[in-house]
């Protein structure tokens, strides 16, 4: 599967996808004008790699801003997540926050709850 | 000579607009189109000036969350008047105050709306504001998982989302301008103590 890269841009998020390498990552500041649109062949990518996915799939997010659309589109990537994981496969999904920000970190409580698979909470130093 | 006068006037007006603002410890105000790129370049000039802030990353996020929320609520929902029911030209755009005083930070925003998208918008403010804490947070979680992006990109989650990130009641008014349009104040505060 190809590789999908975005750049970090003013309000969208670094976003790289790579099945290859097994590396999926989602960082950063989202709030896009569109952003169902933004996020539209993020789920697409997602959806293919969960026809085929790997053995052990970890997909962290390392989010520092996201608007309220944002949240809806990582519920639709979660429920894809959840997916891969009903069909048998390992699933982690890491949920990275500044360790001084209780609200991007109960953002990350609030999707635990909404999904049934592995989440882990894990907090970083932020400068 | 009239031109002078105007002059004039506007000179004072500007100081008096200075001193207005200082006193009521506004630190930022545009009036004009609301745009995503107008948006973008307020955000840039509010991190700017948190950053300087002694207050909490909490804090900061907060009202810049709070601004990306109304902003984006006006650029997806805000209503633009038909050239042909201009009754004032003034009442095409939209308004923006951001500013600060001892313990809170309060964004105001004012945007124009149709008359007839009134009463849903009022039906869903009230029944925000009678929430309490965890049934904000309730509601929140249920509009994630139940709710669809719109055609027009909303969630339906920026006003509940609002209401939990100041911790306050929305304040709200709505001024009449004519049989078909009126205008839309909202008017929100964030603690600088964390809640």
């Amino acid at each position: 599967m190809e590789r999908l890269e975005y750049q970090e841009r003013d309000d969208t998020p670094l976003v790289i996808l790579d099945a290859e390498k097994n590396e999926f990552l989602i960082a950063g500041k989202s709030l896009p004008e569109d952003t169902g649109a933004f996020f539209k062949p993020i789920l697409n990518w997602l959806n293919q790699y969960a026809t085929n996915p790997g053995e052990k799939t970890v997909f962290n997010f390392k989010l520092i801003y996201f608007n309220t659309a944002t949240s809806k589109s990582i519920v639709d990537l979660l429920l894809v997540l959840e997916n891969i994981h009903k069909n048998g496969n390992e699933v982690l999904v890491k949920w990275h926050y500044p360790d001084d920000d209780e609200d991007i970190q109960d953002s990350g409580e609030e999707f635990a709850s909404i999904i049934e698979i592995p989440f882990e909470q894990v907090p970083y130093e932020y400068e | 000579m009239k031109k002078q006068k105007n002059d004039a006037g506007t000179l004072g007006f500007v100081y008096n607009f200075f001193t207005t603002m200082q006193d009521n410890d506004i630190n930022l105000i545009y009036e004009g189109e609301i745009t995503h790129q107008i948006t973008k370049a307020f955000l840039t000039l509010t991190e700017a000036s948190l950053e300087k802030s002694d207050d909490s990353n909490t804090v900061q996020k907060r009202v810049f969350h709070v601004m990306v929320e109304c902003l984006q609520n006006i650029t997806k929902h805000g209503d633009k008047i038909d050239e042909s029911e201009i009754i004032d030209k003034k009442f095409s755009k939209g308004i923006l105050l951001v500013g600060k005083c001892d313990d809170e930070y309060f964004v105001t925003t004012g945007n124009i709306i149709k008359n007839d998208k009134i009463d849903g918008l009022s039906v869903m403010l009230v029944h925000i504001n009678s929430l309490n804490k965890e049934e904000l947070r309730a509601l929140y979680i249920k509009q994630l998982n139940e709710g669809k992006l719109s055609d027009k990109g909303g969630a339906g989650l920026g006003f509940i989302d609002i209401a939990r990130k100041t911790g306050r009641k929305l304040d709200y008014e709505f001024h009449p301008i004519n049989e078909n349009y009126s205008f839309f104040v909202l008017k929100m505060k964030i603690s600088r103590q964390k809640h």
